[in-house]
């Protein structure tokens, strides 16, 4: 063996093991924060902290209850509106073909994905907040439903580029028109793709927070009025987690516990949905 | 899609006895025109969308882009009491972040992608890369709670550390004992960006076309040198897209900077400095902000962040549309 080689042999090896310490950070640091929240999180749960409501800082006890029902009204809200939009808007373009027009629509969709949140909650605000003169759920959702529509769209139209062609066709020399053939036979055979990515955009939804400091607010009694401002779950993580209480924090981890319960859930099960059509 | 174009005139062709339907009566059916002109405009709705948010941003800026004009980005005072508004600092506040979560990020996110490609097993690649892929996945407020109540304490000790034996040099000559600040803000937002580029890359290193790592290796290279002579100088345009794309989503990052940046209105010194982001700024200040003018320039403060972001999306769209054609979804 000359030297050479075997320096070729170590560069191999030291590439290696770096690489593998890369590997070890990243996985480090999901454990870390995993880990953390569930030590700190965990203990708090119980039947009260998720059915009661919010008591002035100093009680002991109280929940959050106002604002799980909160995150829920608002991020169905902002679903009823994203979903036809982004359904409907991926069909156009996969289904229509036009010149420029869907490709246009496609790329605009993708750079929306890049605009950060804290921007959509001032559109949101300049849309919705100032016009209608105070905060509100509803705006909550307008913010919402922005960062889910182009989410939905790319999912949606990836969804709807794998079904093949021959089903279209063998539909349509049937006779049958061409909207029920996408209504009856291309929507339901990419169902599952489509459910996957509406899944997708809820969950990052239901993480955001800073598109609700200047729309829904947050609020610390009960409220399902969509004019009213209304307490978010993530919203709520902030204010606690940077209150000056130590019951504050406790509450904060147990929040954030169930939040990440919710959305590594949902990641994990859409996962498990995706399986079927995935190359690995 | 290519198929459905041409039904009709297939259709009319192969049945040459049946009377043709012109190709300006596209649609024979009702229901079929009623649905096209829904999902049009369902998709102009798209657009109309995009152009509201721009309209909207510089119409709730217009009163401090009237005020200040192109000033506001160069000036260096935020003082809401003598009504003077610029945001130089946080521009360069939050540059200086997210390109140290960079230099953080990119060697740990791009090895992590040519280990998971070239160096694991098929079978254990899923096992290991869907863990990382969660990490992606998990909300901005839980990344700050960890760094604020986990995080945080550990930094203010090295701070405390490397002033006292480096104090001399200059990114490490500023007030140590905050924890937050430049240091704690730039980790937090390698943590929060390492899967993201993490997965791009994968999926990039993935589009190599394997007969030509093959032939390196065929040729009696080793694996290291197939990947650093082919697979990184095939992918390097891709690769370049994911890390301005993580650079992108560094920027705009909001509650985790918020919450352990430090939010003071400065210029940036040194690493330890509690220095806004322009997102902090305006997450943290919104509420606060009384009057029309102070509200309408932080609305002009997240009309630049927009325009910054969408500068930089732009070009990692671009990058990585070339290398892949087109045929890579990008979300995260």
């Amino acid at each position: 063996m000359n030297r050479h080689f075997r320096f070729r042999k170590f560069v191999e090896w030291a590439n290696w093991v770096g690489m593998l310490c890369c590997m070890s950070v990243s996985i480090f640091f999901l454990v870390a924060i995993l880990g953390y929240v569930l030590v700190h999180g965990a203990s708090y749960i119980d039947w009260e902290f998720l059915t009661a409501m919010p008591v002035p800082a100093g009680e002991t006890g109280g929940g959050i209850a106002n604002a799980l029902v909160g995150s829920f009204l608002v991020v169905m809200v902002a679903s009823l509106m994203a979903l036809p939009i982004g359904i409907g808007a991926a069909i156009f373009i996969n289904e229509f073909p036009s010149h420029g027009f869907g490709r246009t629509v496609r790329f605009l969709a993708e750079v929306l994905t890049g605009v950060p949140s804290i921007v959509v909650g001032l559109f949101a605000y300049a849309l919705v907040v100032v016009p209608s003169g105070g905060f509100s759920a509803f705006s909550g959702s307008v913010a919402y439903a922005f960062i889910m529509v182009p989410i939905i769209l790319i999912t949606a139209q990836e969804a709807l580029r794998l079904v093949p062609d021959s089903l279209r066709e063998a539909s349509l020399a049937l006779g049958i028109p061409k909207w029920r053939t996408i209504m009856g036979v291309v929507l339901p055979v990419s169902s599952r793709a489509l459910i996957t990515g509406a899944v997708l955009a809820i969950s990052r939804a239901l993480g955001e927070a800073a598109p609700m400091l200047f729309t829904a607010f947050g609020n610390s009694f009960w409220n399902v009025n969509l004019t009213k401002p209304i307490a978010t779950v993530p919203l709520l993580i902030y204010t606690y987690a940077t209150g000056p209480y130590d019951d504050w924090h406790q509450k904060a981890w147990a929040a954030s516990f169930v939040l990440l319960v919710v959305v590594l859930l949902t990641s994990v099960l859409t996962r498990a949905f995706l399986r079927g059509n995935s190359d690995e | 899609m290519a198929g459905d174009e041409v039904t009709l005139e297939t259709l009319n062709r192969a049945l040459p006895g049946v009377k043709p339907v012109s190709a300006r009566r596209q649609f024979v059916n009702l229901g079929d025109r009623l649905f096209y002109i829904v999902a049009k405009s369902l998709a102009l709705l798209v657009i109309v969308l995009a152009l509201l948010l721009v309209a909207d941003l510089c119409r709730g800026a217009s009163e401090a882009i009237r005020q200040f004009g192109l000033k506001f980005l160069v000036g260096t005072t935020w003082d809401p009491v003598t009504h003077q508004f610029s945001t130089l600092p946080t521009v360069i506040g939050t540059l200086v972040k997210g390109f140290i979560a960079l230099l953080l990020a990119v060697p740990v996110s791009i090895g992590s992608a040519i280990f998971l490609t070239f160096y694991t097993p098929r079978w254990l690649r899923p096992v290991i890369s869907y863990p990382i892929e969660l990490l992606a996945g998990i909300p901005s407020i839980i990344f700050g709670m960890w760094a604020l109540f986990a995080m945080v304490p550990v930094i203010r000790v090295i701070q405390i550390w490397l002033k006292a034996h480096f104090g001399w040099f200059f990114l490490f000559d500023g007030p140590a004992v905050y924890g937050v600040g430049v240091l704690s803000g730039s980790i937090i937002l390698f943590i929060m960006i390492t899967p993201i580029i993490t997965a791009i890359s994968k999926e990039i290193l993935l589009t190599v076309p394997r007969a030509q790592i093959e032939g390196m290796l065929a040729l009696g290279s080793t694996q290291w040198e197939a990947i650093w002579k082919v697979a990184l100088p095939f992918s390097r345009i891709g690769l370049f897209g994911a890390v301005i794309l993580g650079l992108g989503r560094a920027v705009g990052e909001t509650m985790a900077v918020t919450m352990v940046g430090g939010n003071s209105f400065a210029m940036i010194h040194s690493l330890f400095d509690p220095v806004h982001s322009m997102a902090s700024q305006i997450a943290s200040e919104f509420s606060e902000a009384t009057y029309s003018l102070y509200v309408s320039s932080l609305i002009y403060a997240g009309l630049v962040l927009f325009g910054i972001t969408i500068l930089i999306s732009l070009m990692a769209q671009f990058l990585i549309w070339r290398i892949s054609k087109g045929k890579l979804a990008l979300l995260d």
